[in-house]
């Protein structure tokens, strides 16, 4: 394979679709994942309620489930004629399955224990203490939160974004059922791969597959760089 | 600004932590709360500070009633035996929190945060600490900053718990030297609990002894070594052997009556 075929197979208008889909649905279901992912950690952590322990388990629940499981049950549950779907469809009109909005599910479904699961401990060693020190000096909650909690938990926080956005980036099984892989639209990058190994053009799966290599890489090392800048100030006890 | 605590009481379950509880600190004092570990001194601090919710009874500053006044508008500065230190922050971000989470029409401007400050670390003697983190600092320094922090906001009545208790023997020693210096230099009241009997007795004004949630006996350090109310203050501050003696359990019987001293009975010689 020389440069020019190289570069013809990784720019492709389908191949460059798909990598917008895979990077920019993974970056957002991170995100999405990271603003829930504290929330959830926040409640397991402060509050007591009836079923805590259920719900706690329950967040594990991707980790433990085959990937085309949750795909599967994805797409029934939000398919037009769906549990969930149905409702979206007939309020909002809003077509979830065989979209890029699947997609997003999707990946947020297996990416929200990543951040529960690493601000969870970090969480319960915020002292209370700090808080109320905080509290008599004359913060409100949300000072307390913005200035004490946060600083404290955003490493631990940058850390579960970066595993949740590289498991959403290579993540295959759970995805392509919801997505419906139409071409140009709802088509990730790793069935990309998968379809040209089918084909015999090993080459070129290869070729897609280096793209994806480097540009994870350099993501992963902004994101750790970011990482890094964050607990030089926040150090040990 | 004097602290009145007025027949509070505070259970959990069946444990009652504090029981009935009254005393006075007064302007400008330095008060001790002294009693052995588990005693609900703590409790009754944080019950003063707006930490705690009593079950029962009032606390006042200053003659006013502020039971039920949310923690931030108290103005009480309050100590932690562990620091309590904002570990992402400097030593001069730490000091400043109190005066920069201010509404912004009651926030001091930039310049006058930096003066005031460096004042207070001038006045801890740490002022070449400003921009270290607090695991840059020993445990004696960071109590200094934790009190300069407490200090920032201009608090009514200070308080403090165990304030010395997580650090060493010597560095305990000089900081409440150290401690009782500069109360004597800016005078605001307060209130410090400790279960540490040689601290309480050195560094306060008066010290009120607390025994299972009750008060022991309120006076100044002279009054409770010389004069001890009770069998337990005499106990708890090992002064047996050259203190007045009690009678403590004892039945009066006559003709067929059985009269029980509850009340202890001292020995004056």
């Amino acid at each position: 394979m020389s440069w020019g075929q190289f570069w013809d197979a990784v720019t492709a208008p389908r191949v460059v679709a798909s990598y917008k889909l895979t990077f920019g649905a993974s970056l957002l279901a991170a995100a999405i994942n990271s603003v829930f992912g504290l929330i959830v950690a926040w409640v397991l952590v402060r509050y007591s309620f009836p079923g805590k322990r259920l719900v706690d388990a329950l967040v594990d629940l991707p980790f433990a489930l085959p990937t085309a499981v949750a795909g599967i049950a994805l797409t029934a549950l939000y398919a037009p004629n769906g549990w969930i779907g149905h409702y979206l469809q007939d309020w909002w009109g809003l077509k979830v399955a065989y979209t890029p909005l699947g997609v997003l599910v999707a990946l947020i479904f297996i990416g929200l224990p990543f951040i529960v699961r690493t601000v969870q401990p970090v969480l319960e060693d915020v002292e209370a203490e700090l808080e109320e020190a905080a509290a008599t000096l004359g913060a409100t909650r949300w000072q307390i939160f913005a200035h004490v909690i946060f600083p404290a938990v955003l490493p631990a926080l940058l850390t579960g974004f970066t595993l949740a956005f590289a498991r959403a980036v290579g993540e295959y099984g759970s995805v392509v059922f919801i997505a419906g892989n139409m071409p140009m639209i709802s088509e990730i990058t790793p069935l990309i791969i998968i379809t040209k190994l089918e084909q015999y053009d090993y080459t070129g799966a290869t070729a897609v597959a280096v793209v994806m290599l480097v540009t994870s890489f350099a993501l992963l090392l902004l994101i750790n760089y970011l990482q890094w800048l964050s607990r030089k100030h926040n150090p040990e006890k | 600004m004097s602290i009145e605590v007025r027949n509070v009481t505070r259970a959990f379950g069946n444990f009652v932590a504090v029981d009935n509880v009254s005393f006075e600190v007064a302007s400008g004092e330095l008060m001790a709360l002294l009693s052995p570990s588990g005693a609900g001194k703590t409790t009754l601090l944080r019950i003063i500070a707006g930490l705690e919710t009593a079950d029962s009874g009032q606390i006042l500053f200053h003659g006013e009633d502020a039971t039920d006044t949310h923690v931030g508008e108290r103005r009480v500065g309050f100590v932690f035996q562990h620091y309590a230190l904002f570990r992402h922050m400097t030593v001069f971000d730490n000091i400043a929190f109190g005066l920069r989470v201010r509404p912004r029409h009651l926030r001091p401007s930039r310049e006058q945060i930096r003066d005031k400050v460096m004042k207070l670390l001038k006045l801890v003697q740490l002022d070449w600490l400003a921009d270290r983190y607090p695991h840059q600092l020993s445990g004696g320094q960071r109590q200094r900053i934790a009190l300069a922090r407490a200090l920032a906001v201009e608090p009514k009545v200070l308080l403090l718990d165990e304030p010395f208790g997580a650090l060493d023997a010597k560095v305990r020693k000089e900081l409440r030297a150290w401690l009782r210096r500069l109360h004597d230099e800016i005078h605001i009241t307060s209130l410090f609990v400790t279960h540490d009997q040689e601290e309480a007795l050195e560094v306060a004004d008066r010290v009120v002894v607390m025994n299972a949630g009750k008060i022991e006996q309120i006076g100044t350090p002279q009054d409770v070594v010389e004069r001890p109310a009770t069998s337990f203050v005499a106990e708890f501050l090992n002064l047996d052997d050259h203190g007045p003696a009690w009678l403590v359990e004892a039945k009066i019987k006559h003709r067929g009556y059985v009269l029980a001293v509850d009340k202890e009975l001292r020995h004056t010689a």
